[in-house]
């Protein structure tokens, strides 16, 4: 990936995540989440892992988003009056919240040696994926399958209407 | 990397600030998403598939918890005709 191009992405990323947070209609914020996740769905395939970024697409952009969105307008959500909380609150988040920013990046320093080395034949591509999650990560794969059914019963059933 | 924890941090930001709760529903996708960034660069540096693997049921993981969450909404606002985070503190002291 070129460093402009890691750039340019990186601030697009952040804007649109920034556009998520701070903005005053939910519905806006929800297409800044659409921008925000085809962005990194393009870091994804930049970065080897393409299969992974389509499936952002397809799973988060295509039904989480449009889920959020369903939800919004069920609910009829007009932009908030009064959409943060008070000031000095907001000045403490953002103070904290760049402490923990710098914390994070000093933690997640990539190690100096193995820089540069070869990635394996068929990596980033499906049928390596599909391998590993059959064998080594079988058990995760059947307890999620499992997550997803409780998680499709619940969500029907909290959602139905009363009688 | 950098970048990574930046967007969890704008994601917490999110949270801990707004008052709507599907607004603060779209920042922690923003951060699941961010440490997917982290863990899909881990991944590419080592070289190994692990990291894409772990990527996978993160987002798996993500969208269920995203389905359930709204549904717990909705049943909310059904009750209380509000989406607003300080006035759904039944369970608050």
């Amino acid at each position: 990936m070129s460093p402009v191009g890691f750039f340019v992405l990186a601030a697009l990323a952040v804007a649109s995540a920034l556009g998520v947070v701070l903005n005053r209609n939910p519905v806006h914020g929800a297409c800044a989440l659409v921008a925000h996740l085809f962005l990194l769905a393009v870091f994804f395939v930049g970065l080897d892992a393409q299969l992974v970024g389509v499936l952002q697409v397809i799973v988060y952009a295509g039904a989480v988003v449009v889920l959020f969105l369903f939800v919004i307008m069920l609910l009829n959500l007009q932009a908030d009056q009064r959409s943060m909380v008070s000031p000095p609150l907001v000045f403490a988040a953002a103070a904290c919240v760049g402490a923990l920013a710098v914390l994070i990046s000093g933690g997640l320093r990539e190690p100096e040696a193995a820089a540069g080395t070869a990635l394996p034949q068929g990596y980033g591509e499906t049928e390596e994926l599909a391998r590993l999650l059959f064998t080594r990560y079988a058990l995760p794969f059947e307890l999620t399958s499992l997550l997803l059914l409780v998680a499709i019963v619940g969500a029907v059933v909290l959602a139905r209407k009363r009688g | 990397m950098g970048l990574s924890a930046l967007l969890f941090a704008i994601g917490v930001f999110g949270v801990l600030v707004r008052r709507n709760v599907i607004v603060i529903f779209m920042a922690i996708e923003i951060m699941l998403n961010a440490v997917n960034l982290a863990f899909v660069a881990i991944a590419r540096h080592r070289g190994s598939m692990d990291g894409q693997v772990i990527v996978f049921f993160v987002m798996t993981v993500a969208a269920a918890e995203a389905a359930v969450g709204l549904a717990i909404i909705i049943a909310m606002f059904r009750n209380r005709e509000t989406t607003n985070a300080d006035e759904l503190s039944s369970l608050r002291w």
